[in-house]
């Protein structure tokens, strides 16, 4: 053993050590900085080298099935996309709505119905429900929901409703509870004071959070595809799928993924900035 | 005549605190009467039991003779005829001037556009902030959105005004243009209950002084009786304080 502590390893081993306790906390941060980025290059270079570029490229981004998808993905699936989106945004809103003002009711069987269904439909996946609105309403109640969005588009706003009950009821209570004093000592009804005076500030607020919800809503409208469709109705992640089956190649997926970065990534640029100018407005 | 406000034994509990502990007094038509009493004694409450922001837990309160504390009785009616201003402003952040002045005119009373706005500036320019009026109110200095405040009550014609420490949220150099204007209101005859700690202002302006203390009314009677030689030795020792705080 004594040996080794002259040996030359040793020695260069005690002088860095020696060397590194003598820097000072600033040198230390940026040498690190500078061997971490040092060790994730070579990480990245070794993982791109190590990866088979041209199999890869062959099964999920072949270029004559990408220029395959154009025009119709954007035409007929992101558009479908879309409007799944709004439509159970819309609806959202308004049972939001209406259960959050439940919520907030002076008589309790109201708060209480409205808290039960918003625990209830939180509680199970969305997906759960677009099924049995989707499978098991037809078959259980014997009615056909109409139109070719209406199934999927109703058991979204019937989910999107119970979040954004949440989110509504969050806002209304932000609002000063002076301005609802204020508005009822000028004689307006509950009513008419919520409407003129309490919402529209309470909008406001919901900006960004609801901006957010819309994000999380369009994504979530892929779990639509579980429900049949037609030709018509398809939606990004069915076009996708139904791409892969087609073409028996990953590339339609990919594509589709791309689109839905392409629809989220301003509106998520969009709320960040939103969130920024609300706390400096603060 | 009947009086404007009559408080018969009014009792306001919150859970198990009782905050007024029997309260009787009249305001006559016309009269000015100042309420002073120190924090937490239960002015702004009595304020709020008036215009039944609060629900009394007992006792009697009748506005121009109507008894309000009748369940029966429609508030947002009874509000209607009663103006408030806070001590806050409460302004409708959301709203211009002219917005706050005419929206309740145009929601509750069914007035015009037209027409509102014609009140509505009436009253801005009465307190002096006409010019303002196309602003919203985070735009505004403390006293010019407390005198926004005052017009946007008047423009309803209440019958009387209350107003609940309308200047204790105001720099000192912004109280006296607040104070200007609810001294030219009393000048014109409206009936005012103002619950403030401006002992000048009410020495000048109250009819009647109340002094209140731990939710009871311990003193009442003529400013220059009341608010100079008070028989009660808590009102002396508030008196003091008060103006040892100036
Ligand atoms: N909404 C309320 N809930 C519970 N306690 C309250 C409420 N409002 C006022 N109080 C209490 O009642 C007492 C009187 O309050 P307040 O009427 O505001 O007095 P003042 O205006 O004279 O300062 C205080 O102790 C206060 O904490
Ligand atoms: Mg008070």
């Amino acid at each position: 053993m004594e040996g080794t502590r002259g040996s030359p390893p040793f020695v260069m081993l005690s002088l860095v050590l020696n060397w590194w306790r003598e820097l000072s906390k600033r040198r230390r941060v940026r040498i690190w900085r500078g061997v971490s980025y040092v060790l994730f290059v070579v990480l990245a270079v070794a993982f791109l080298l190590a990866i088979d570029w041209a199999r890869v490229i062959d099964t999920m981004f072949r270029p004559e099935i990408v220029a395959d998808q154009f025009p119709d993905i954007l035409l007929i699936a992101a558009k479908n996309t879309i409007i799944y989106t709004i439509l159970g945004f819309i609806g959202g809103l308004v049972l939001g709505l209406v259960f959050a003002l439940m919520r907030l009711s002076q008589s309790a069987p109201f708060r209480w119905a409205a808290a039960t269904y918003i625990d209830v439909v939180r509680g199970i996946p969305l997906l759960v429900w677009i099924l049995l609105i989707g499978l098991g309403v037809p078959i259980a109640l014997g009615i056909r929901i109409p139109t070719t969005f209406g199934p999927g588009a109703l058991a979204l706003s019937l989910v999107m409703g119970a979040y954004m009950a949440e989110t509504i009821r969050a806002g209304i209570e932000a609002v000063d509870r002076g301005q609802m004093e204020a508005a009822r000592s000028l004689g307006m009804s509950y009513s008419k004071a919520m409407i003129w005076i309490i919402l529209p500030q309470a909008f406001r607020l919901m900006i960004p959070p609801l901006t957010n919800e819309f994000i999380l809503l369009l994504k979530d409208t892929s779990l639509v595809s579980a429900i049949g469709v037609t030709v018509t109705t398809k939606e990004l992640t069915r076009w996708g799928r139904d791409g892969v089956i087609h073409s028996a190649n990953a590339t339609p997926l990919v594509v589709a993924g791309l689109v839905y970065l392409l629809l989220t990534i301003p509106m998520t640029r969009f709320v960040s900035r939103l969130e920024k100018k609300v706390a400096k407005s603060k | 005549m009947t009086s404007a406000i009559e408080i018969r034994g009014l009792h306001k509990y919150f859970g198990d605190l009782e905050v007024l502990r029997g309260i009787d007094f009249q305001v006559a038509m016309g009269e000015v009467v100042c309420v002073l009493g120190p924090s937490g004694s239960g002015k702004s409450t009595l304020l709020r039991c008036v215009n039944r922001l609060e629900e009394p837990t007992s006792g009697t309160i009748l506005i121009e003779g109507e008894d309000i504390t009748d369940p029966d009785t429609d508030a947002d009616a009874v509000r209607r005829r009663i103006g408030i201003v806070f001590q806050r402003f409460n302004l409708f952040n959301h709203l211009t001037v002219m917005e706050n002045v005419t929206i309740a005119q145009r929601k509750v009373l069914g007035r015009s556009k037209g027409e509102a706005e014609r009140i509505g500036l009436e009253n801005l320019e009465k307190v002096g902030v006409e010019e303002k009026a196309g602003d919203f109110p985070r735009r505004l200095s403390g006293g010019q959105q407390q005198r926004v405040a005052i017009a946007r009550a008047l423009s309803m014609e209440p019958d009387m005004m209350l107003f609940d420490e309308a200047t204790s949220a105001l720099d000192p150099e912004l109280v006296g243009e607040v104070l200007g204007v609810m001294r030219t209101l009393a000048e014109e005859g409206m009936t005012m209950l103002v619950v403030t700690h401006e002992i000048g202002f009410a020495k000048g302006v109250a009819d009647r002084v109340v002094f209140m203390d731990e939710g009871v009314v311990v003193e009442e009677g003529p400013p220059g009786k009341v608010l100079v030689d008070p028989d009660q030795e808590r009102t002396r020792t508030f008196l003091r304080m008060v103006l040892e705080g100036e």
